[in-house]
């Protein structure tokens, strides 16, 4: 089901400023990876043009072995807020995707009650089927972002885009977001790319850690995560953890720094 | 909890009173009243004017003939009611506004839908529109009637002009503040441009636009009015018109009366709608 995602010498330029600057990045199959840097690295750019909603100006990008020319529906993404459907009820939010005629004709569609099976679980897996009929108003920031992965993840995407999802959120519903994105994930085998601006957000969920760097953005680093998947909160405590999350916190710290001195050159140069 | 009474020792404690409930002041800023105080507030801002205009007849410092009395005014409805064919202006008057009212809806909410959605259309529409919306539909009055006669359609043409251009606009702004994740959630699950449109753009923006017809109608009124004191035989700006010329001061007040009822009916019918069509707006 899960696909892998290949980029190569990915440029891209809003006007004169050089957003991304030949990025060069592989994601294997059901691989979770977590995008962090400083802002202005264009990790948000980059996820863009992995769903499709931008063009890239050069490179090559990939999903499976077909290029990237628009969104799809093997990409879904989940974004930072106000992406639900207020007139639909939490159902109709979930169900939204399979009254398109993009997947009228899948396997989901074709089999009896499949459609309404999945819905169900869906929902039994982000804890809301008590809520089903709920229109999003009625719902709290955090619950309204666990329908919008539920929605995303409906018609079995092969990658999952998540543009810093809980970012809005209060720090005890994140740790519990977070949890069940890692759950989610393991179930469903889906290849997630996960943009954070939470080092210690991007360690607990990510097996691989993109580091990018602002001023142009590029990737500056990548870091492996030495957790298996069924990781659980007592790592964020492990030495290792800890270590990891100030080696990437110092290392986010000297990409701002340097993209300063890049500035200064070019002011005085 | 616990701690903060050790810390708050008696003696340090000024001397504060307990009262059981507190209100906020009548006069907060952004504060609520009770519905019931809401309701006698409205009664009394209602009723104010009225003793006023009650007044100034029973002092008899203004001649009945420019100030007609309540009375006069309510006696005056009567008899047009039973004999002076209140029933024909009415309608009159009503089919002339949703004639107009609907011909402008018909034409500016897809080209409002577009509008608000491509920018080759906001190009081409937009700025044109612009133009003519700063031109006053009343002036558009002698053109109508050069154009189109005194009969029918020169009304329902002024109100076309009067509102088509506005609403076409009001339309697209609100189709504009559709929430782009909305619109970008759908495109990454698939969704054609056609279903964006149909399936997303259209129902999130439906609540405001029902809101600017709600405005527009409004102004449909007055356009009407204006058309059938120019030029008309029949409806309720000529009956006003009519009965300044035989000095009916009563008439004029009840013709007013009655057409501030009729918007104050339709703007009530339309909030209803509002509340029936859009339910999820509630909140919790």
């Amino acid at each position: 089901m899960s696909k892998g995602i290949l980029i190569e010498d990915l440029s891209k330029s809003f006007g004169a400023t050089l957003v991304l600057d030949d990025v060069s990045l592989s994601i294997a199959p059901g691989e979770f990876v977590t995008i962090v840097g400083a802002s202005g690295c264009g990790k948000s750019t980059l996820l863009r043009i992995l769903a499709g909603l931008e063009m890239a100006d050069s490179g090559v990008i990939a999903c499976g072995d077909k290029e990237i020319t628009g969104p799809g529906v093997e990409r879904a993404m989940v974004f930072q807020d106000y992406s639900l459907f207020p007139w639909l009820s939490v159902m109709g939010n979930v169900l939204f995707s399979r009254r398109l005629a993009a997947n009228a004709h899948d396997n989901l569609a074709l089999e009896r009650d499949a459609e309404e099976k999945r819905a169900a679980l869906l929902l039994s897996l982000i804890g809301l089927s008590k809520v089903k009929d709920a229109y999003p108003t009625q719902l709290s920031g955090g619950m309204r972002q666990r329908v919008a992965i539920a929605r995303a993840l409906m018609s079995k995407p092969a990658v999952l885009l998540m543009d810093e999802p809980f970012g809005a959120l209060d720090a005890q519903t994140r740790e519990v977001m977070q949890d069940l994105v890692l759950e989610v994930a393991r179930n469903e085998g889906t290849t997630v790319v996960f943009v954070t601006h939470d080092v210690e957000e991007a360690i607990y969920l990510g097996s691989r850690i993109v580091l990018m760097a602002p001023y142009p953005g590029r990737v500056d680093c990548i870091y492996d995560v030495p957790f298996s998947r069924n990781r659980d909160m007592s790592i964020r405590i492990a030495p290792t953890f800890l270590d990891l999350k100030r080696r990437i916190m110092n290392r986010v710290r000297d990409t701002v720094a340097n993209s300063f001195d890049g500035v200064d050159q070019a002011l005085t140069g | 909890m616990k701690t903060d009474r050790v810390s708050s020792t008696p003696a340090e404690r000024p001397p504060l009173s307990r009262r059981r409930r507190r209100k906020a002041p009548l006069w907060s800023i952004r504060g609520q009243v009770a519905p019931h105080t809401y309701v006698i507030m409205a009664c009394i801002g209602i009723a104010v004017p009225f003793l006023a205009w009650v007044a100034v007849n029973a002092l008899g410092t203004v001649p009945r003939i420019f100030m007609a009395s309540p009375t006069d005014v309510a006696l005056r409805f009567v008899s047009w009611l039973s004999n002076e064919g209140f029933g024909a202006d009415f309608w009159t008057s009503v089919s002339r506004v949703s004639l107009g009212f609907l011909a402008s809806l018909a034409l500016a909410l897809p080209l409002g839908l577009l509008s608000g959605t491509f920018k080759p259309a906001e190009a081409l529409l937009e700025p044109a529109m612009d133009f003519v919306r700063y031109m006053p539909a009343v002036a558009f009055v002698p053109l109508m009637l050069l154009w189109c006669g005194v009969g029918e359609t020169s009304k329902v043409a002024v109100i076309f002009v009067g509102t088509f251009f506005q609403m076409l606009l009001m339309f697209a702004d609100d189709v504009r503040r559709v929430p782009m994740q909305q619109i970008e959630a759908a495109q990454t699950m698939g969704a054609t441009r056609r279903e964006v449109v149909y399936r997303v753009i259209f129902p999130s923006a439906a609540p405001a636009m029902l809101t600017t017809c709600r405005i527009t109608l409004g102004w449909a009124w007055t356009y009407l009015v204006v058309a059938e004191m120019v030029a008309a035989n029949s409806g309720l700006g000529y009956a006003i018109l009519k009965a300044q010329r035989f000095l009916q001061t009563d008439k004029i007040f009840a013709g007013l009366i009655v057409i501030g009822v009729i918007g104050l009916v339709q703007d009530q019918v339309l909030r209803g709608l509002h509340k029936v069509l859009f339910p999820y707006l509630k909140g919790r």
